[in-house]
């Protein structure tokens, strides 16, 4: 099957979004999930339930929330907008926040849990052994919980693809910028006499899924195999 | 050929005092020590009287709540100024329980972790002491239990330390695989010239290796001395192993008797152990040690006996214990040498032993345990 310029468009926005979404969540996400994993503060519960809760909220209300806050109008809109001369709302880049913000909390959870499973003991020998916090961070703790990480970062990749909600209210339905490939779907069942057309965009969606799935089933088995054939340095 | 720290500006020749007072739930540790600048200090207590607590406070990776640490001149806490030099700026090196070997790096990747560049030089000779050189394209998953004790203990030595700290390293062992590692941590830390600090609840370890002892009981220290010093000591018998009372003598190693397969010790210039036959040497040096209950006294030299020791002596203590009332700890002096000995009260009233009284002291050679 041959694909149109406008399946083409939709395919090639949903993974742009999709990679910008995880490029940009997952240095906070990693910085987050090591927080929670190691430190014991008060109002931690909070904070918990704060970044969890796209999961539990409906979509439209994280993307109405975010225009709230970063729309032209909004408070760090305003400011993005006169300093940075940046407006997310109606662009890409805006569907990349909103689905990064959907796709923040399966990452934190799948890397945190990856984290507390690192044996703190370890830690305690490397710091002994003269390595600082980050490269205890960097060398023992992080590649230890690459298998988290991984998990994290697809799972997080396939919440991105699928975005519609936030998506569709901070950032709008727009062809060729922020029509992705569940937006364009909903558009074509939405358009009378398009059946056919929606049911080849659900096939290439779950193509793409499985695709990625198999990607991330690979790249897994891969890293744990260097892990161990890894020496220092 | 010793092995001392790489860098020569921090001196190894620091001691290291401490104060510390921690809190933790019902448990409280409060300890005052200076410990030598060389040598092996032996942390000694049953399990839960704060030795571990006190390494993890030396080591950086406990902060306790009030209290002092320095090493040398450099004060590596003081909780009062609000100074806490992190563990990883200390320099001092821990061989903990577990080996805690990186399972993600190789044996090689694990020994070079900490390694600075001023201590690369040292990597083959330190492998060689360890006897690991066909281990370090290993993973440490596939390691025996001996051998990943063995590479913690390079990984350790490899950082560089001006203090290394042991905590048990020999605890999970079993019998053969753990004389084996006990008798080469001996030799190490005759070797290496780093000052150590060794944790453990075992007196037979501490007597193999240290040469001060510090003795703590519920969070308190309640002596550091001398090893020598604390293995005369009568009231601290309990302690020290109860039954398995010990002395320790350093010897050098004379003659060897192929045909018996026995060595002999000169401890001094007029004494000799004959002890069984060991592959060290003649002119090396160990240390044996001689449980209290398996030296037997006889009034004068005997010759119709199978011991193979008789050492002229004169006691110079002897008490009994409430503790085990049937019988009596003797100290003899052997000029400069002391050994522990143990009779039944009624053995010595019927000898009419006294302070001062001349004997002789029967070792069976079999009994010596070597080091």
């Amino acid at each position: 099957m041959t694909l149109s310029p406008a399946e083409w468009e939709a395919i090639r926005l949903s993974l742009l979004i999709g990679l910008a979404a995880v490029a940009w969540i997952l240095p906070p996400g990693i910085a987050v999930a090591w927080w929670l994993a190691r430190y014991h503060f008060r109002g931690k519960a909070f904070v918990n339930g704060l970044i969890h809760l796209p999961l539990v909220l409906p979509p439209v209300v994280v993307g109405y929330l975010l225009l709230i806050g970063l729309g032209r109008q909004g408070v760090f809109g305003q400011w993005l907008y006169s300093n940075l001369g940046v407006s997310l709302p109606f662009t890409w880049q805006g569907a990349a926040v909103a689905s990064g913000v959907m796709a923040f909390p399966l990452l934190v959870r799948a890397l945190r849990l990856s984290i507390e499973a690192v044996d703190p003991k370890l830690e305690a020998a490397a710091s002994t052994l003269g390595a600082s916090r980050w490269r205890v961070f960097t060398t023992i703790t992080l590649p230890l919980a690459i298998p988290g990480l991984l998990t994290g970062t697809v799972l997080a990749f396939a919440r991105a693809l699928s975005e519609f909600g936030a998506t569709i209210t901070f950032a709008s339905n727009i062809p060729g910028e922020t029509r992705t490939l569940p937006l364009a779907l909903y558009t074509l069942i939405q358009t009378p006499g398009q059946e056919a057309a929606a049911a080849r965009l659900c096939f290439l969606a779950i193509i793409i899924a499985l695709l990625s799935l198999i990607a991330s089933e690979w790249l897994a088995r891969r890293t744990q195999q260097r892990l161990q054939e890894r020496d220092a340095y | 050929m010793p092995i001392s720290p790489a860098s020569p500006d921090v001196s190894s020749t620091s001691s290291l005092s401490l104060s510390v007072e921690q809190r933790l739930g019902n448990f409280q540790l409060q300890a005052s020590l200076t410990l030598p600048a060389s040598g092996v200090t032996g942390i000694f207590g049953i399990s839960g009287s704060g030795k571990t607590s006190l390494l993890r406070i030396i080591a950086g990776l406990d902060t306790p709540d009030v209290g002092k640490l320095q090493l040398g001149d450099q004060v590596l806490l003081d909780t009062q100024q609000r100074q806490n030099v992190p563990a990883h700026q200390r320099r001092i090196g821990v061989v903990f329980q577990e080996a805690r070997l990186f399972p993600h790096y190789r044996v090689r990747g694990n020994l070079t972790y900490g390694m600075p560049e001023r201590a690369a030089h040292r990597f083959d000779e330190i492998v060689e002491l360890l006897g690991i050189g066909h281990l370090l394209a290993r993973i440490p998953g596939t390691l025996s239990g001996g051998e990943a004790r063995r590479v913690a203990i390079g990984r350790a030595l490899l950082s560089d330390p001006q203090l290394l700290l042991m905590d048990e390293p020999l605890s999970g062992l079993d019998g053969p695989r753990k004389q084996e590692l006990l008798r080469f941590i001996a030799r190490l830390t005759r070797q290496v010239q780093i000052p150590v600090i060794y944790v453990s609840h075992d007196p037979e370890e501490i007597s193999a290796i240290a040469d001060h002892l510090v003795l703590m009981k519920e969070g308190r220290v309640i002596a550091s001395d001398p090893l020598h010093d604390l293995l005369q000591r009568f009231d601290l018998t309990e302690e020290l192993g109860g039954f398995d009372a010990a002395s320790i003598i350093e010897g050098r190693v004379v003659e060897h008797d192929d045909v018996y397969q026995l060595t002999n010790l000169a401890l001094d210039k007029c004494h000799q152990l004959i002890i069984p036959g060991i592959s060290a040497p003649i002119g090396s040096r160990l240390r044996v040690r001689i449980f209290a209950r398996d030296i037997a006294l006889a009034l004068s030299p005997t010759k119709d006996t199978s011991y193979r020791n008789q050492l002229a002596a004169t006691i110079e203590k002897m008490e009994t214990l409430p503790t085990s009332p049937h019988s009596v700890e003797l100290l003899l002096s052997l000029g400069s040498i002391h050994l522990r000995s143990r009779l039944t009260r009624k053995s010595s009233d019927e000898m009419e032993l006294a302070v001062g009284k001349q004997v002789t002291a029967l070792v069976r050679s079999v009994s010596i345990l070597h080091y």
